[in-house]
C-alpha cells in the first residue's frame, strides 16, 4: 500500500503550498491576451458550482441567519414570510434554556475528552504501524481505517449490543473476570464516555492516516543522524517525530474538533439523547427543536451559536498552525 | 511502497519516503529485538478494532437462542439466514439499497464533472476574480452541513421535492472538498501542454475533456471514492428530507427500524445485525479493493 508514492497526489499538493496566493502566481505577466481569453471560459466553467453554491449553501446559511431573529415555527414551513421579527429573542432564551447549556456543556465534553484521546491514539496507531509493521501492513491499516469508511448507524447498532449491561460484549468480558459492567449507556455518568469510546474508535483511522502520511514526509536523514547520535526510541519521539508531524497533528486536530462539535448520529442512533440529557448534544437538541417541535426561529439560534463556535476554535487552531510552520 | 521492504524493522521505517537503499545499512540496536513485541500490540489492538465488525457479521448468523445466550457465543452454534429472510420479509431492503445507490450514483457523477471543471478553472484558467471563486471554495469547505438544514428543509418542502431524489442529490451534487482536490491536481498538468493545444486551436472544453481529464483520473477515482462513500454513509438530512418510507436511504431505513420500539427483542436484534452487515458489506469490499486511493485522498487533503 502506498501512501507518498501515488503517481499524482503528493506532487500536486506540494505545487502550491500556499492556496490564497496561489491565483496570481506565475501567471500574471503573461498578461491581458491571455486574461481576456480566459474570462468567459473561466466563469463557464465555475457557472454549475456557483449556481449549487449559491442555491443550496449561501441562501440556507443567510436564512438560517435570518430565521433565527424570527419565530419561524411550523405554519412557516409552507408560509415562511409569515414569519415575526423577534430580535435577539431566540438567543437571549437560548441562554437561560438550561436544557441547551446542557447540550453545549455535554458537546465541550466530547470534544474536550474525545479529540485529544482520538489525536493521541490515532498517532499512536501510525507511528506503530510506521515504524515497526512491515509484514501485513495493509492488513493493518485496513483494519484500523475500517470503522471511518463503514456507515455510522450500522456501527452504532452494533455498539449499542457491545455496551449492552446484561449480554452485551463488554459486560461479558467484565463478568469473566468477576467484575459488573456498568450500564453504560443507560447511565448518565457512563453515557457520554461510551459514545467518546465509540467515536474515538471510529474516528483515530482518519488521524492515523494522516500521520503515516506526515511521518513518511520527514527526511529518513533526519531519522538517522539522530539514531546515529544515539537517541533512543522516546528521544527521537519527542525530539524529532513530534515536533515535524506538528502541522499534520495541528491539522488533525483541527478537522477532528470540527466533526465532534456537530456530533449527531452517535446520541441519535444509541441514547436518543439520553438518559436525562446527558448526551444531548447542540446538534441533536437543534435536530429535535426544528424537525420533532418545529421550533426552527429557536433550532437556527442554535445553529448558529455553534457554527461561531466553530469558527471561533478553527480560526485559533489555524492561527497556531501557522505559528508553527513558519 | 516504493522500495521493495525487507524483513528489518529499520527498513520499515524509511521505506516510504525516498526509497533509498542507502537507508537501510543503519545501525540496528533496536530492531529485532522490538519487533515480535510491536506485532503483538498491533495485533491486539487490530483485534479490539475489528471486534465489532466480527460481533455484527456472526450475530448475523444466530439463532434467537445464540443472541440472547448468557454469557454470549461469539460462533454460532447453528448458522442461520433467518435473519436475513425475515429481515428482507418485514423491510424493503431492496428499495432502500436502490435508494442508496441512485443517490450515491447521481451525486458522484455530478460531484466528478462540476468539481473537475471549476478545478480546472481554478488551476489553469485566468479570469478576472479566479481568487475571489477560490476564497468562496475554501470557506465552503469550513462551513459545517448543520448549519444550512433548517432553512434547506423549508426550500425542499417549497420545491416539493421532500421525498425525490433529487431533494437528496442537489445539496450535495457538488462539493467543496471536490474542487479543492481537484484543483490541487490540476495544477500538476503542465502548462505547456495546454498551450501547445491551444495553439493548434483547440477549445477550452477540448482541452479540459480531452487533455486535463485523462491526465488527473487518478484524483478523479479519489473523488468518486470519497464522494460515493459519504452519499452512502450519509444520515442527517435523508432523515429530514424522506418521510415517505419508500425512499428512505439504507442508513435512515436501518435506524428506524433500531429505533422502532416494537421490534421485537430477540429475533429483532438478529435482523439488524443482518441488516447492519448488508449496510456495511459493500462499503468494506469496496475500501479493501481500494483502500490505496483514500488513504491517498486523506493524505493529499493533509498535506494541503
Amino acid at each position: 500500500m502506498s501512501l507518498t508514492t501515488g503517481p499524482a497526489a503528493p506532487q500536486a499538493a506540494a505545487v502550491d503550498k500556499s492556496p490564497h496566493g496561489g491565483g496570481k502566481s506565475g501567471r500574471t505577466r503573461r498578461g491581458n491576451r491571455s486574461l481576456s481569453r480566459h474570462n468567459l471560459t473561466g466563469w463557464l466553467f465555475s457557472t454549475p458550482f456557483l449556481v449549487l453554491f449559491g442555491v443550496f449553501m449561501l441562501f440556507p446559511i443567510v436564512a438560517t441567519l435570518l430565521m433565527s431573529f424570527t419565530d419561524f415555527g411550523a405554519r412557516n414551513v409552507t408560509r415562511p414570510l409569515e414569519a415575526e421579527f423577534v430580535g435577539l429573542d431566540n438567543y437571549t432564551q437560548l441562554f437561560q434554556d438550561d436544557k441547551f447549556l446542557k447540550a453545549l456543556f455535554n458537546t465541550g465534553y466530547f470534544v474536550v475528552v474525545g479529540v485529544p484521546a482520538t489525536i493521541l491514539l490515532g498517532l499512536l496507531a501510525a507511528i506503530l504501524l510506521n515504524n515497526g509493521i512491515d509484514r501485513a501492513r495493509t492488513l493493518f491499516r485496513v483494519g484500523f481505517y475500517a470503522p471511518v469508511v463503514t456507515t455510522i448507524v450500522a456501527v452504532a447498532v452494533v455498539w449499542r449490543f457491545v455496551l449492552d449491561p446484561s449480554d452485551g460484549l463488554i459486560a461479558s468480558l467484565a463478568s469473566e473476570v468477576g467484575l459488573t459492567a456498568p450500564d453504560f449507556l443507560g447511565s448518565e455518568t457512563w453515557a457520554m464516555p461510551s459514545l467518546i469510546a465509540m467515536a474515538v474508535w471510529r474516528n483515530l483511522g482518519t488521524v492515523m492516516v494522516l500521520c503515516i502520511a506526515g511521518l513518511q514526509a520527514i527526511p529518513a536523514e533526519v531519522r538517522e543522524a539522530a539514531r546515529l547520535d544515539g537517541a533512543g526510541v522516546w528521544q527521537e519521539l519527542r525530539g524529532i517525530t513530534v515536533p515535524l508531524l506538528r502541522p499534520t497533528l495541528l491539522y488533525a486536530t483541527v478537522i477532528t474538533t470540527i466533526g465532534y462539535l456537530n456530533v449527531f448520529e452517535e446520541p441519535f442512533v444509541m441514547t436518543q439523547g439520553g438518559p436525562s440529557d446527558s448526551t444531548l448534544t447542540v446538534s441533536l437538541d437543534m435536530y429535535r427543536e426544528g424537525f420533532n417541535f418545529f421550533h426552527m426561529g429557536y433550532a437556527s439560534a442554535m445553529a448558529y451559536v455553534l457554527f461561531v463556535v466553530i469558527m471561533g476554535i478553527t480560526v485559533l487552531q489555524l492561527r497556531l498552525l501557522k505559528d508553527n510552520t513558519r | 511502497m516504493t522500495a521493495k521492504t525487507d524483513e528489518t524493522t529499520e527498513t520499515a521505517k524509511t521505506a516510504g519516503t525516498a526509497g533509498t537503499a542507502a537507508n537501510a545499512r543503519a545501525p540496528r540496536r533496536t530492531g529485532r529485538a522490538r519487533t515480535p513485541l510491536l506485532y503483538v500490540i498491533a495485533s491486539v489492538a487490530l483485534l479490539v478494532m475489528a471486534a465489532p465488525f466480527l460481533w455484527m457479521a456472526l450475530s448475523a448468523f444466530k439463532t434467537k437462542q445464540d443472541l440472547t445466550a448468557s454469557p454470549p457465543v461469539w460462533i454460532p452454534s447453528r448458522w442461520t439466514l433467518d435473519n436475513f429472510t425475515s429481515l428482507l420479509d418485514q423491510l424493503d431492503m431492496p428499495q432502500y439499497f436502490l435508494n442508496s445507490l441512485i443517490v450515491a450514483v447521481l451525486v458522484t457523477v455530478s460531484n466528478l464533472l462540476f468539481c473537475s471543471m471549476l478545478g480546472y478553472a481554478l488551476a489553469k484558467l485566468d479570469f478576472t476574480g479566479r481568487s475571489k471563486v477560490f476564497a468562496v471554495v475554501l470557506a465552503a469547505l469550513m462551513v459545517p452541513g448543520n448549519l444550512m438544514i433548517l432553512p434547506l428543509y423549508v426550500l425542499m418542502n417549497g420545491l416539493g421535492l421532500i421525498d425525490t431524489y433529487a431533494g437528496l442529490v442537489l445539496p450535495f451534487a457538488a462539493g467543496a472538498f471536490g474542487v479543492f482536490l481537484m484543483r490541487q491536481f490540476t495544477l500538476s498538468v503542465p502548462d505547456e501542454l495546454l498551450e501547445a493545444a491551444r495553439l493548434d486551436g483547440a477549445g477550452e472544453w477540448y482541452i479540459f475533456w480531452r487533455i486535463v481529464i485523462p491526465l488527473v483520473k487518478p484524483a478523479l477515482a479519489t473523488l468518486t471514492i470519497f464522494t460515493f462513500l459519504g452519499s452512502w454513509n450519509n444520515f442527517i438530512w435523508p432523515l429530514i428530507a424522506t418521510n415517505d418510507p419508500d425512499k428512505y436511504t439504507l442508513p435512515v431505513a436501518l435506524a428506524t427500524f433500531a429505533n422502532d420500539p416494537n421490534r421485537t427483542v430477540g429475533g429483532g436484534n438478529g435482523m439488524l445485525m443482518a441488516g447492519s452487515l448488508l449496510v456495511v458489506l459493500p462499503v468494506l469490499a469496496v475500501f479493501a479493493v481500494l483502500q490505496r486511493h483514500f488513504t491517498q485522498g486523506i493524505a493529499t487533503a493533509g498535506l494541503k
